[in-house]
């Protein structure tokens, strides 16, 4: 016998299911009247410092046919590389900057779409700076425990090439998939879920 | 976004999360995963800042009846029809600690089993004084409760005759983006748990067994509402003891 550890399992993920911008986007599913308005639908106002950025895509399935009723939640730094987050222990974040949004994808054309701003670059583990980077996560009717992914941008190949994470992909021929092409200050980034083209997905 | 714990806030990386233990992407009795489940391997990725760190909710956030889902879509002075239930319970991590200030966010279907949703098409009537959403944050205990009607199981099209068992889903957010969490729960005794092809994603009986809340007699309401008591168990971070100091720390 041995001394127990005590610790417990994590609960076991279930799919989100059909339905689930009636929980996480009721106003955006026409169930109005609960909530003022969807919970990070907004992520920047008119004071926050960065440069003002769009993102839009969307989630294709293994026939590359976009999923109409994926959820997606975006985490990042604000301008100066710091997480809104109390976690955050290197300085204090842009308070006009949440760091998080929320957008589900279309209903009949299945694009999801962020306003927010450039994030600041973030150390990795050993302190080295990561490549600028938002961090992706998608859960959809199908999808059985919620994808982790992240996105990089286009227009930072020099820092994408010193990326300590984009290095680990020993298949050089996949890391195309997380970088989100570049159009002024729009950004496109398409998720595969399956095939030739399939995200890198993350166990974070 | 505030922090609503009085702890100071803890920044280790988190537990690898056991995969064996979750449904694993691909499961073909729940006929949608087969299209959508990635087929390469992960990459397997240490926690940096950005999986570490993630966003905290303040109470600034909940009007009065968001825990309420037998009111807060209907009618002044009307209420939702169904079994009257309170829902309860703890948000723990792996450490078995309580994480304070985690927004739970829940949905579910009426008591007839229909959910309030254009693209839903089984023939069990809307009630309008249900819209089926509701959400709360944990105390500094990790205490949560709301209060809702037993929601109706439903047929779905996967196999020909698949009914889903009575559930509420459950959205989770501890302190960490790493943390993330979607789930469901379902009720004791029920047994329709044990034929639905999406519990049966879960490889492990005892995980399935673990997302089934208990009638908790001691706490129901008497001449008022059922208590169900529910626990939800989110990653463990390490300790940050013989670490590698990130810069900046």
């Amino acid at each position: 016998m041995v001394q127990p550890l005590g610790t417990l399992k994590e609960s076991a993920s279930q799919t989100a299911g059909p339905y689930v911008h009636i929980g996480l986007t009721p106003n955006f599913s026409g169930i109005t009247g609960v909530y003022e308005s969807d919970l990070g639908a907004t992520i920047v106002n008119d004071r926050t410092l960065g440069r003002r950025i769009t993102i839009t895509g969307r989630v294709l399935d293994g026939t590359g046919t976009p999923l109409k009723d994926a959820l997606i939640e975006i985490w990042q730094a604000d301008a100066a590389g710091l997480y809104n987050s109390p976690s955050e222990l290197r300085g204090s974040a842009d308070p006009n900057f949440s760091g998080w949004g929320r957008s589900a994808t279309d209903g009949e054309t299945g694009e999801y779409r962020f306003e927010t701003i450039k994030p600041g670059r973030v150390p990795f583990r050993d302190g080295r700076l990561m490549a600028p980077h938002i961090s992706f996560w998608i859960v959809a009717r199908g999808i059985n425990l919620g994808l982790n992914t992240r996105l990089y941008f286009g227009d930072e190949a020099a820092a994408n090439a010193e990326d300590p994470v984009l290095a680990r992909i020993e298949h050089r021929v996949r890391v195309p998939t997380l970088i989100a092409a570049a159009d002024g200050d729009s950004y496109r980034f398409d998720i595969h879920l399956q095939g030739e083209k399939e995200t890198v997905f993350f166990d974070i | 976004m505030t922090d609503l714990s009085n702890r100071k806030p803890e920044t280790g990386a988190f537990f690898s999360r056991d995969r064996l233990w979750h449904p694993p992407g691909l499961t073909p009795g729940y006929k949608t995963s087969v299209l959508r489940s990635p087929q390469k391997a992960l990459l397997s990725l240490d926690g940096t800042v950005s999986e570490i760190t993630g966003p905290v909710f303040g109470h600034s956030i909940l009007g009065e009846l968001d825990n309420d889902l037998i009111h807060n879509f209907a009618k002044p002075g009307e209420s939702a029809i169904g079994e009257r239930i309170i829902v309860h319970g703890r948000v723990l991590d792996e450490r078995a600690r309580p994480v304070a200030g985690a927004l739970l966010e829940f949905w579910q279907a009426n008591a007839g089993g229909r959910y309030r949703h254009k693209k839903e098409s089984y023939l069990a009537p809307l009630d309008p004084n249900f819209g089926g959403c509701g959400r709360t944050i944990t105390d500094e205990d990790g205490h949560y409760a709301f209060r809702t009607v037993k929601p109706g199981p439903y047929p779905w099209p996967n196999g020909v005759n698949d009914w889903r068992p009575a559930h509420i889903h459950f959205s989770v957010f501890g302190h960490g983006f790493a943390q993330r969490l979607i789930t469901q729960m379902y009720f004791e005794g029920d047994p329709m748990i044990w034929k639905c092809p999406i519990v049966q994603t879960i490889p492990d009986k005892a995980a399935v067994e673990q997302l089934v809340a208990a009638l908790d007699w001691g706490n129901t309401i008497p001449m008022d509402a059922r208590a169900y008591k529910f626990d939800i168990m989110l990653r463990g971070r390490r300790s940050t003891l013989f670490e590698n100091r990130m810069e900046g720390n």
